[in-house]
């Protein structure tokens, strides 16, 4: 039995871009006002007052779009994931295809599979490209994402995300997908049910049944499927609720710390579920040298994986200046308070 | 009456068993113990359980476990009494042994509680408080047992330091029980690091929500001989005492005083005719540090105001006069509340028949305690080796 998500024709990322907000809040600011000691890292990106999920994506897809230099017009499908779109009802894809100049002649459509949403969205632009329907397609991941005052969560889930542009595998190609492969259960270990503000989770169960089990599994099953061994991979970007998760699904594998790192942005950044590990990955290729392998794997609540194997392509040297790096927006970085935090999140409710 | 010797005991381990079902973890325990006495049935089965309506909408245990344990058409009921519906499931059976009722019976505690939400937990524990007097005015077991502490540090001149050595050693003692559910050796820093839920209460004051089941089997001894037990498994049951206090804090004439625990272990001690000191274990209930500080102050094991003297002075550790929580107590190896006082059972048994993992030198009597509610309703029970 295959199980291996490997599309007709071959097919590769010919442009990405990240964006991270400026504001930041640290832990020891958020752990003041809560009373708490202890923190899952260090600090995370707050978006301001007019930005949200929706612009977060525009950034990321102009950024993309800059490195792939090619015309929007020739995008036949945007494809956005999130858990923080801005309406429950209407799409952001669509806004996002406006802003890019990418309309009329597309599909459009939101994903939402937790944090797996933007990932999610990359299947299918794998299969939509891969399958010769369309020439280029886009996938989005990007949230500002939402974490209860004084719940574990608050500490961790951000603002940021990135886009990648899928077209197929030629000289333009900065790095080509080996394939992928997608491990889904119903494993209930963090929702938000609709008219809710904040999403509720199992505590410890979030990690070992859920978290661990998928992210493994996925990996596993990926790197069974194409033949390879945690050798053949220069670096391995996980999905990242925190740091304690990657570096111990990393240490499970057989993983060295030093393949994860570059592509470790939690500590710094916090969560940005939808986004993370797109934004993870995007810091990846801001280094990584042709031949490279790089080993995604993402992990929504709910629960699944998507994991994807990456070998970087001669054609990434030229182009991944064309558009700020990754790194470029985590180090453009201004403070914040607990205040300001909570009039940018809009958690003050007159 | 007639003595009653436990012959046979069964645990699963405390843990979040989130794929294990109630029924699954009673039944793993009961047959467990059934399979150490070599027995495949029973006359009776008692079932304590403090909340398993709310946690995992089943009610009617008795006919449920009995049921999917295949023993027939026996009596089988559930005992409440709060946390301490263990404790009390323990004596009710042996209560029927020693009536001459009931030849040979089943005792399991079971509770699954983490299927339920964190915060609908602290609810459902808090239907065992006065639920007009003091749930409906938000007060929680954390928000009370944090009162006490309070009061018990102001009065007597204790450090929150002082009390966090009662969960430094149910997790020294817990880390070498298997079947605990933190088995992992903490420091007073620690404790004293871990977040505020009720100040002074912290986190590591007090005990998880967990799951688990434990069970016994007791009969008589003349019926153990006729089975065949060796008698160095026999663990006979010489006294038990049970009383209620008020059930709400604010009607207490002393806060700082558990007096259904004083006169349950009176009426214990004046049953196995033996005194406080007499004991070489004490299984008390530490839901929270607190409580482990008044509960060997009301069995006589320290003076009023000097239970948290005893953890100071290292006299609570196994090698020490008095020894408690020698496989983890409530903090470490876990809180199933409707099982806990099965657990504290099984526990005493195995250190008496010399089989535990952290065993206590020539272990001769133990004393088990176990509190519903904020001391509104304890058992005391003792156990001697035969």
């Amino acid at each position: 039995m295959k199980r291996l998500l490997k599309p007709a024709k071959e097919v590769g990322i010919v442009g990405y871009g990240a964006y991270v907000p400026m504001f930041r809040i640290k832990n020891a600011e958020i752990g003041r006002v809560w009373g708490v000691n202890g923190f899952p890292i260090e600090e995370k990106a707050v978006n301001n007052l007019d930005e949200d999920a929706l612009t977060i994506g525009i950034e990321a897809a102009r950024n993309a779009l800059k490195r792939a230099k090619i015309d929007p017009k020739l995008i036949r499908a945007i494809w956005f994931g999130s858990e923080s779109k801005p309406y429950a009802v209407k799409p952001s894809a669509t806004v996002i295809a406006e802003a890019i100049g990418a309309t009329p002649d597309l599909d459009a459509a939101d994903f939402e599979f937790a944090c797996k949403a933007g990932t999610e969205a990359l299947q299918a632009a794998i299969g939509f490209v891969g399958s010769g329907m369309a020439e280029y397609a886009m996938a989005i991941g990007a949230d500002t994402a939402q974490g209860r005052p004084g719940d574990h969560l608050e500490f961790t889930a951000a603002a940021g995300g990135a886009a990648y542009i899928v077209g197929e595998k030629n000289s333009e190609t900065l790095a080509y997908f080996e394939g992928s492969y997608s491990y889904v259960t119903d494993t209930p270990d963090f929702w938000r049910r609709q008219h809710e503000h904040y999403p509720r989770h199992g505590n410890r169960f979030t990690g070992e049944p859920a978290y661990f089990h998928h992210v493994i599994s996925a990996a596993k099953g990926l790197m069974e499927e194409l033949g390879l061994t945690v050798n053949d991979f220069d670096y391995a970007v996980f999905h990242q609720p925190n740091v304690k998760f990657p570096l111990t699904a990393a240490k499970i594998l057989g993983i060295p710390i030093e393949k994860v790192k570059p592509g470790l942005l939690s500590g710094i950044i916090g969560n940005t579920y939808s986004g993370a590990t797109l934004v993870g990955v995007s810091a990846v290729l801001d280094i990584a040298k042709p031949g490279e392998r790089i080993l995604w794997v993402s992990f929504g609540s709910g629960a699944g994986s998507d994991a994807f194997s990456l070998v970087v392509q001669d054609a990434i040297e030229e182009k991944r200046d064309l558009a700020p790096k990754t790194w470029d927006y985590i180090n453009r970085k201004k403070y914040i308070d607990y205040a300001l935090y909570v009039k940018h999140r809009g958690k003050l409710i007159m | 009456m007639r003595k009653a010797v436990i012959i046979g005991v069964g645990m699963t381990p405390v843990g979040e068993h989130w794929k294990t079902s109630l029924r699954d973890l009673a039944v793993e325990a009961l047959l467990s113990a059934m399979d150490d006495a070599n027995l495949d049935k029973v006359d009776s089965l008692y079932v304590g359980n403090m909340i398993s309506g709310p946690f995992v909408e089943q009610e009617n245990l008795g006919a449920l476990i009995a049921d999917w344990a295949g023993l027939g058409h026996i009596p089988a009921v559930k005992i409440e009494a709060a946390c301490a519906s263990g404790g009390a499931a323990v004596q009710e059976g042996a209560k029927a042994v020693m009536s001459g009722l009931e030849d040979v019976v089943a005792v399991v505690g079971v509770e699954k509680m983490t299927d339920a939400w964190p915060s609908d937990a602290t609810r459902y524990l808090a239907y065992a408080s006065d639920a007009e007097w003091e749930l409906f005015h938000g007060a929680s077991f954390v928000a009370l047992n944090a009162l006490v502490m309070r009061y018990y540090m102001h009065t007597y001149g204790y450090t929150e330091e002082d009390l966090a050595l009662f969960a430094v050693n149910a997790h020294i003692n817990g880390a070498k029980n298997p079947y605990a559910m933190f088995k992992k050796p903490i420091k007073v820093e620690t404790v004293l690091r871990s977040p505020y839920i009720a100040d002074p209460l912290k986190l590591f004051d007090a005990s998880p929500v967990c799951d688990g089941a434990a069970a016994v089997i007791i009969t008589t001894p003349e019926k153990a001989k006729e089975l065949g037990i060796p008698k160095e498994k026999w663990v006979e049951i010489t006294g038990m005492g049970r009383a209620i206090d008020t059930i709400n804090l604010a009607n207490r004439k002393e806060l700082l005083r558990l007096r259904a625990a004083e006169v349950a272990a009176q009426k214990a001690y004046k049953m196995a005719g033996i005194e406080a000191k007499d004991v070489d274990l004490f299984e008390v209930h530490d839901a929270f540090t607190i409580m482990a500080a008044l509960s060997l102050e009301a069995v006589g094991a320290a003076e009023r105001g000097k239970g948290a003297e005893l953890a100071k002075e290292g006299q609570i550790a196994i090698d020490g006069d008095y020894p408690i929580q020698t496989m983890g107590g409530l903090k470490s190896r876990g809180h199933p509340v409707g099982a806990t006082g099965v657990y504290q059972t099984v526990e005493a048994a195995l250190q008496l028949r010399g089989e535990a993992p952290n065993q206590v030198p020539d272990a001769e009597i133990a004393l088990t305690q176990n509190i519903g509610g904020t001391g509104s309703n304890i058992t005391v029970t003792i156990l001697r080796r035969v």
